[in-house]
């Protein structure tokens, strides 16, 4: 067997919970390299939506940016802000989001705003930008996350985007329309939400990973189902098409040599 | 109609000491030469207006130009964390910075209703969000239709408006290509308007189709700056130079390092230099 990270685990297990039908918001960082892992795996088919305002966009090269040429240049079109906001995201054209931050709760409630009071934080985050409408307005949510007794926390200290809600009881109860957090994809496993309480519970651990070790990295007292699947390891050829991205990326975005 | 102007006389101009300033660009076209000129000529007490605040805002920050800022997302985009920010919400330094922080949608729909000439923006948000518990700005109303709670802001305007594009025609006329952000609508929300361009050409060739042109009557001063928008960029000019944003993190780290880049890159620099001429 090939060996690969945990964050590759990752990785490849986010980009395996997209479907060709899937038209999808894509977030900087790792969902923009599961997204596009899928488009040249098994989902050819998947359309990907960035906010800058791409529609169909198919990279050569994963972005640094939510708004490099490289999008725009290998988008079907390119539509303003305002449009990409009003009409794509919030007049339900999207089938899926993905989202990350800094801490989740069991729900699936995120915070990327702050670490520590909102007034005087110990950390500031970079805030919102689409997460809090994306949460609201994609059909159902992916959230990728490495995880951490830090990131997956009993409290948030702040709620930038809706998940199940503060008791898993809220969102439901708003008469959101759109299914909220489905799936939390980390270096150790992948959780789903109980389908009554919304609680997030372990539905399958990567290669080498134990239950004890999820609970040790899970803030929260963590469940299992009854039944906790062996994710699959990478194949070779996600593993070859995830590595040759990262690489064409990291040439093009010159970090091979020292910047002057 | 615009004024041809260097860059030294738009931002004197137009940008006052406690103005209400948007330099937009969404990750592209960020009118980061502008930015610097307004570093130069050290003007202070700006409201700081932009849905992406990236590297340049950081800079004007960790000058101490901003008293106040208005933002959806403040980092350094795929690098992580603008230092220069932190630094003045988590320590008050340079001077403590008050925000007022909204999500994408929110500060998209605000600009929109700013350009419109509307009170307010009304749309479908913030639902369970604990940002409407920190933003006095942050409202809701009731659909008088349908009775569905929708969210409120107060529409965006600004007393100066600062972008970067493409090109000018000689009359003033500006054509934004690529990914074009917000910045049409920034333009019509602000009392004034200053575009900085990479070229002035005698025909726009957009041959009336849809392509985005800002009218020479709705900008008040048009200057050529060839480059105006690195180390971001320009469609068709040249590339994000994204391993300047990548050095960022080390150099916005350290307030002393910080202000030596400042002094080489931004102080020492002529404005003749600056404007590209």
């Amino acid at each position: 067997m090939t060996a690969y990270t945990p964050t590759e685990m990752m990785t490849i297990a986010a980009a395996r919970a997209l479907s060709n039908d899937d038209i999808c918001f894509v977030g900087i960082g790792l969902p923009s390299a599961a997204c596009n892992l899928a488009r040249l795996t098994h989902a050819p088919r998947l359309r990907l939506v960035y906010e800058s305002g791409t529609l169909d966009t198919k990279p050569r090269v994963l972005p640094l940016s939510i708004g490099d040429g490289e999008l725009c240049e290998t988008a079907r079109t390119t539509v303003p802000v305002v449009e990409m906001f009003q009409y794509w995201l919030q007049g339900g054209r999207i089938t899926v989001g993905f989202l990350g931050g800094a801490q989740v709760d069991r729900f699936g409630n995120l915070n990327s705003t702050v670490i520590g009071p909102y007034a005087h934080p110990t950390v500031r985050l970079p805030g919102s930008g689409g997460a809090t409408e994306i949460a609201l307005h994609c059909g159902r949510i992916f959230i990728v996350m490495p995880h951490g007794p830090r990131a997956f926390v009993p409290r948030l200290d702040f709620v930038t985007s809706l998940g199940h809600g503060p008791t898993g009881t809220e969102r439901r109860a708003l008469g959101i329309a759109t299914d909220g957090p489905v799936l939390i994809v980390t270096d150790l496993c992948l959780m789903q939400p109980n389908p009554d309480t919304k609680e997030f519970e372990v539905v399958s651990v990567h290669p080498g990973v134990t239950m004890d070790r999820v609970r040790e990295q899970t803030g929260w007292p963590v469940q299992a189902r009854e039944r906790v699947d062996d994710t699959p390891p990478p194949l070779p050829e996600e593993l070859d098409v995830l590595r040759s991205l990262q690489q064409r990326t990291h040439r093009a975005h010159g970090l091979d040599t020292a910047h002057a | 109609m615009a004024d041809l102007l260097t860059l030294g006389d738009a931002i004197a101009r137009y940008v006052k000491p406690g103005s209400r300033v948007a330099l937009e660009g969404f990750t592209h076209l960020i009118p980061f030469a502008a930015g610097h000129e307004v570093i130069r000529q050290r003007i202070t007490n700006l409201t700081l207006i932009r849905m992406t605040p990236d590297v340049i805002y950081d800079q004007m920050i960790g000058c101490g130009c901003a008293e106040k800022l208005v933002f959806s997302w403040g980092g350094n985009p795929g690098v992580g964390s603008l230092h220069r920010l932190r630094d003045a919400v988590e320590h008050q330094w340079p001077r403590p910075l008050q925000i007022e922080e909204h999500s994408h949608a929110a500060m998209a729909h605000a600009y929109a209703a700013g350009a419109a000439g509307m009170p307010c923006a009304i749309f479908r948000g913030y639902t369970g969000s604990d940002l409407p518990r920190v933003n006095a700005n942050i409202k809701s109303l009731a659909c008088p239709f349908t009775g569905e709670t929708l969210a409120v802001v107060p529409a965006l305007t600004m007393d100066v408006a600062v972008v970067h594009a493409q090109k000018a025609d000689r009359e003033g006329n500006v054509l934004v290509s690529g990914i074009v952000g917000v910045q049409k609508e920034a333009v019509l929300a602000a009392a004034r308007a200053i575009v900085t361009v990479e070229e002035l050409v005698d025909d726009l060739e957009t041959e009336g189709t849809n392509a985005v042109v800002i009218p020479s009557w709705c900008i008040d001063a048009v200057v050529v700056t060839p480059g105006g928008a690195r180390p971001s960029y320009a469609h068709g000019y040249y590339a994000r130079d994204n391993a300047f944003y990548t050095s960022w993190d080390a150099i916005s780290r350290d307030r002393e390092v910080f202000r030596r880049w400042i002094d080489d890159n931004v102080m020492s620099v002529r404005r003749s230099e600056a404007a590209g001429s």
